[in-house]
Protein backbone atom coordinates (compact mmCIF):
# COMPACT_ATOMS: atom_id res chain seq x y z
CA UNK A 1 0.00 0.00 0.00
CA UNK A 2 1.49 3.39 -0.91
CA UNK A 3 1.50 6.13 1.81
CA UNK A 4 -0.85 8.08 -0.05
CA UNK A 5 -4.11 5.77 0.44
CA UNK A 6 -3.53 5.54 3.75
CA UNK A 7 -3.64 9.16 3.97
CA UNK A 8 -6.83 8.59 1.87
CA UNK A 9 -7.84 5.83 3.65
CA UNK A 10 -8.03 7.64 7.13
CA UNK A 11 -8.72 11.56 5.45
CA UNK A 12 -5.53 12.35 7.12
CA UNK A 13 -4.13 15.20 7.16
CA UNK A 14 -0.72 15.51 5.63
CA UNK A 15 1.88 17.65 8.59
CA UNK A 16 5.04 16.49 6.86
CA UNK A 17 6.87 14.10 4.13
CA UNK A 18 5.30 14.47 1.34
CA UNK A 19 7.85 13.60 -0.75
CA UNK A 20 7.41 9.90 0.29
CA UNK A 21 3.48 9.57 0.09
CA UNK A 22 4.28 7.69 -3.29
CA UNK A 23 6.52 5.14 -1.31
CA UNK A 24 5.16 1.32 -0.27
CA UNK A 25 4.48 0.34 3.15
CA UNK A 26 3.68 -3.04 3.86
CA UNK A 27 2.58 -3.83 7.38
CA UNK A 28 1.35 -1.56 10.56
CA UNK A 29 1.03 -1.25 14.17
CA UNK A 30 -1.06 0.56 16.83
CA UNK A 31 0.40 1.11 20.39
CA UNK A 32 0.54 3.91 22.94
CA UNK A 33 3.59 2.07 24.27
CA UNK A 34 6.84 2.73 22.93
CA UNK A 35 8.24 0.20 25.11
CA UNK A 36 5.73 -2.57 23.23
CA UNK A 37 6.93 -1.50 19.69
CA UNK A 38 10.55 -1.33 20.61
CA UNK A 39 9.98 -4.66 22.13
CA UNK A 40 7.52 -6.48 19.29
CA UNK A 41 7.92 -4.77 15.96
CA UNK A 42 9.58 -5.55 13.42
CA UNK A 43 9.37 -4.25 9.43
CA UNK A 44 6.30 -2.37 10.50
CA UNK A 45 6.47 0.55 8.04
CA UNK A 46 3.69 2.68 9.84
CA UNK A 47 3.02 3.15 13.75
CA UNK A 48 -0.63 4.16 14.98
CA UNK A 49 -0.80 6.03 17.93
CA UNK A 50 -2.57 8.19 20.71
CA UNK A 51 0.58 9.31 22.31
CA UNK A 52 1.59 12.62 21.49
CA UNK A 53 5.44 13.15 22.38
CA UNK A 54 9.49 13.45 20.40
CA UNK A 55 10.10 10.15 22.16
CA UNK A 56 7.12 8.60 19.45
CA UNK A 57 9.11 10.04 17.02
CA UNK A 58 12.47 8.59 18.06
CA UNK A 59 11.26 5.29 18.61
CA UNK A 60 9.65 5.39 15.25
CA UNK A 61 12.91 6.35 13.99
CA UNK A 62 15.02 3.87 15.95
CA UNK A 63 12.40 1.15 14.07
CA UNK A 64 13.21 2.00 10.66
CA UNK A 65 9.64 3.06 10.68
CA UNK A 66 8.45 5.42 7.73
CA UNK A 67 4.97 6.72 8.62
CA UNK A 68 3.43 7.89 12.13
CA UNK A 69 -0.68 8.39 12.31
CA UNK A 70 -1.38 10.16 14.89
CA UNK A 71 -5.09 9.50 15.84
CA UNK A 72 -8.00 10.73 17.19
CA UNK A 73 -6.89 14.51 15.75
CA UNK A 74 -4.02 14.66 18.28
CA UNK A 75 -1.75 17.47 17.30
CA UNK A 76 1.73 16.91 17.45
CA UNK A 77 4.20 19.37 18.00
CA UNK A 78 6.40 21.58 15.29
CA UNK A 79 9.38 20.77 17.50
CA UNK A 80 8.16 16.68 16.49
CA UNK A 81 7.47 17.23 12.95
CA UNK A 82 10.52 18.97 12.45
CA UNK A 83 12.44 15.77 14.06
CA UNK A 84 10.09 13.77 11.71
CA UNK A 85 11.29 15.74 8.72
CA UNK A 86 14.79 15.57 9.51
CA UNK A 87 14.35 11.72 10.16
CA UNK A 88 12.57 11.16 6.87
CA UNK A 89 9.58 10.09 8.15
CA UNK A 90 5.71 10.56 6.83
CA UNK A 91 3.79 12.57 9.83
CA UNK A 92 -0.24 12.76 9.43
CA UNK A 93 -3.11 13.31 12.09
CA UNK A 94 -6.75 11.71 11.59
CA UNK A 95 -10.07 12.36 13.13
CA UNK A 96 -10.90 8.25 13.54
CA UNK A 97 -9.84 6.31 16.79
CA UNK A 98 -7.23 4.31 17.03
CA UNK A 99 -9.59 0.99 16.30
CA UNK A 100 -11.59 2.61 13.53
CA UNK A 101 -8.14 3.58 11.74
CA UNK A 102 -6.68 0.37 12.44
CA UNK A 103 -9.84 -1.15 10.87
CA UNK A 104 -9.61 0.67 7.78
CA UNK A 105 -5.91 -0.13 7.09
CA UNK A 106 -6.34 -4.08 7.57
CA UNK A 107 -9.75 -3.54 5.54
CA UNK A 108 -7.57 -2.04 2.75
CA UNK A 109 -5.01 -4.85 2.87
CA UNK A 110 -2.41 -3.25 5.36
CA UNK A 111 -1.61 -6.22 8.29
CA UNK A 112 0.45 -6.69 11.09
CA UNK A 113 3.93 -8.18 10.00
CA UNK A 114 4.99 -11.36 11.67
CA UNK A 115 6.45 -11.17 15.66
CA UNK A 116 10.00 -10.97 16.26
CA UNK A 117 11.31 -14.24 17.73
CA UNK B 1 38.19 0.97 8.56
CA UNK B 2 41.65 1.76 9.74
CA UNK B 3 41.17 2.59 13.34
CA UNK B 4 38.21 2.35 15.79
CA UNK B 5 35.81 5.58 15.81
CA UNK B 6 34.78 6.88 19.36
CA UNK B 7 31.54 9.23 19.84
CA UNK B 8 30.77 10.30 23.48
CA UNK B 9 27.31 11.99 24.43
CA UNK B 10 26.28 13.65 27.94
CA UNK B 11 22.56 12.04 28.45
CA UNK B 12 20.68 14.54 30.21
CA UNK B 13 18.82 13.32 32.67
CA UNK B 14 16.62 16.78 33.70
CA UNK B 15 14.50 16.77 30.46
CA UNK B 16 12.59 13.88 29.36
CA UNK B 17 11.82 15.62 26.12
CA UNK B 18 15.48 15.07 24.95
CA UNK B 19 15.52 11.49 25.65
CA UNK B 20 16.94 9.57 22.94
CA UNK B 21 19.03 12.42 21.17
CA UNK B 22 21.84 10.54 21.81
CA UNK B 23 20.70 7.59 19.75
CA UNK B 24 19.36 9.52 16.95
CA UNK B 25 23.35 11.16 16.88
CA UNK B 26 24.50 7.82 16.82
CA UNK B 27 22.39 5.98 14.20
CA UNK B 28 23.07 9.16 11.61
CA UNK B 29 26.86 8.69 12.51
CA UNK B 30 26.61 5.21 11.67
CA UNK B 31 24.92 5.14 8.92
CA UNK B 32 27.52 8.02 7.55
CA UNK B 33 30.06 5.13 8.42
CA UNK B 34 28.25 2.95 6.05
CA UNK B 35 27.67 0.26 8.69
CA UNK B 36 24.89 -2.76 7.76
CA UNK B 37 21.41 -1.50 8.03
CA UNK B 38 20.71 -5.10 10.27
CA UNK B 39 23.79 -4.01 12.90
CA UNK B 40 22.56 -0.03 12.32
CA UNK B 41 19.15 -1.64 13.80
CA UNK B 42 20.17 -3.45 16.55
CA UNK B 43 23.21 -0.74 17.84
CA UNK B 44 20.36 2.04 17.49
CA UNK B 45 17.58 0.35 19.84
CA UNK B 46 19.62 -1.19 21.94
CA UNK B 47 21.31 2.25 22.72
CA UNK B 48 17.96 4.17 22.93
CA UNK B 49 16.35 1.93 25.31
CA UNK B 50 19.39 2.14 27.63
CA UNK B 51 19.28 6.25 26.82
CA UNK B 52 15.45 5.95 27.96
CA UNK B 53 16.60 4.19 31.36
CA UNK B 54 19.17 6.16 32.04
CA UNK B 55 17.23 9.47 32.07
CA UNK B 56 13.70 7.59 33.63
CA UNK B 57 16.12 5.61 36.85
CA UNK B 58 19.34 7.41 37.04
CA UNK B 59 19.10 11.56 36.39
CA UNK B 60 21.45 10.74 32.89
CA UNK B 61 24.81 9.83 32.53
CA UNK B 62 27.18 9.11 30.05
CA UNK B 63 27.08 7.20 26.92
CA UNK B 64 29.86 5.60 24.90
CA UNK B 65 30.37 4.15 21.65
CA UNK B 66 33.13 2.63 19.90
CA UNK B 67 33.13 1.37 16.19
CA UNK B 68 36.21 -0.96 15.37
CA UNK B 69 36.58 -3.51 12.79
CA UNK B 70 34.50 -6.00 13.63
CA UNK B 71 32.01 -4.77 16.28
CA UNK B 72 30.41 -1.46 17.78
CA UNK B 73 30.59 -1.29 21.86
CA UNK B 74 27.83 0.77 23.58
CA UNK B 75 28.64 2.17 27.46
CA UNK B 76 26.30 3.41 29.35
CA UNK B 77 27.57 4.73 32.62
CA UNK B 78 25.31 6.67 34.87
CA UNK B 79 25.30 7.49 38.81
CA UNK B 80 22.11 6.67 39.79
CA UNK B 81 20.79 4.14 42.40
CA UNK B 82 21.79 0.91 40.72
CA UNK B 83 19.62 -1.46 40.43
CA UNK B 84 19.09 -4.11 43.49
CA UNK B 85 18.61 -7.09 42.08
CA UNK B 86 19.59 -7.62 38.64
CA UNK B 87 17.92 -10.51 37.69
CA UNK B 88 14.61 -9.23 38.64
CA UNK B 89 15.78 -6.13 36.53
CA UNK B 90 15.95 -8.86 33.76
CA UNK B 91 12.73 -10.22 33.64
CA UNK B 92 10.34 -9.52 30.74
CA UNK B 93 7.43 -6.94 32.69
CA UNK B 94 8.93 -6.38 35.60
CA UNK B 95 9.61 -2.18 36.02
CA UNK B 96 9.99 0.07 38.91
CA UNK B 97 9.17 2.94 36.44
CA UNK B 98 6.92 5.52 38.28
CA UNK B 99 3.19 6.10 36.60
CA UNK B 100 4.01 9.08 35.04
CA UNK B 101 6.86 7.41 33.22
CA UNK B 102 4.28 5.23 31.93
CA UNK B 103 2.03 8.00 30.89
CA UNK B 104 4.68 8.92 28.24
CA UNK B 105 4.90 5.45 26.72
CA UNK B 106 7.45 3.71 28.63
CA UNK B 107 8.45 1.62 31.52
CA UNK B 108 6.39 -1.73 30.27
CA UNK B 109 9.53 -3.58 31.85
CA UNK B 110 10.83 -4.87 28.02
CA UNK B 111 14.14 -2.34 28.38
CA UNK B 112 16.65 -4.91 29.48
CA UNK B 113 15.51 -7.77 28.53
CA UNK B 114 15.64 -5.91 24.87
CA UNK B 115 18.87 -4.70 25.17
CA UNK B 116 20.06 -8.03 25.84
CA UNK B 117 18.11 -9.12 22.79
CA UNK B 118 19.24 -7.06 19.98
CA UNK B 119 22.90 -7.53 21.34
CA UNK B 120 25.77 -9.81 21.28
CA UNK B 121 26.58 -9.41 24.53
CA UNK B 122 25.69 -7.11 27.42
CA UNK B 123 27.40 -6.81 30.81
CA UNK B 124 25.69 -5.20 33.95
CA UNK B 125 28.30 -4.16 36.38
CA UNK B 126 25.96 -1.95 39.22
CA UNK B 127 26.13 -0.82 42.84
CA UNK B 128 23.75 0.24 44.94
CA UNK B 129 24.29 4.24 45.84
CA UNK B 130 26.72 4.39 43.19
CA UNK B 131 25.23 4.00 39.73
CA UNK B 132 25.48 1.18 36.77
CA UNK B 133 27.71 0.44 34.00
CA UNK B 134 26.08 -1.31 30.76
CA UNK B 135 28.24 -2.66 28.20
CA UNK B 136 26.95 -3.89 25.48
CA UNK B 137 28.37 -5.39 21.75
CA UNK B 138 27.16 -5.71 18.59
CA UNK B 139 29.43 -7.75 16.34
CA UNK B 140 29.41 -6.60 12.53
Amino acid sequence: MKIKEIRELLGAELLCGEEYLDNDVFSACCSDMMSDVLAYVKDQGVLLTGLVNPQVIRTAGMMDMVCIVFVRGKEPTEEMIELASDCGIVVMKSRYRAYEACGHLYTAGLVPAPEDK
Amino acid sequence: MPENVTFHFDVDGENFTSAGEASVMVKKKLRQLGLPPEVIRRVSIAMYEGEINMVIHADGGDADVTVTDDEVIIVLSDRGPGIPDVGLAMQEGYSTARDNIRSLGFGAGMGLPNMKKYTDSMEIETEIGVGTKITMTVKL
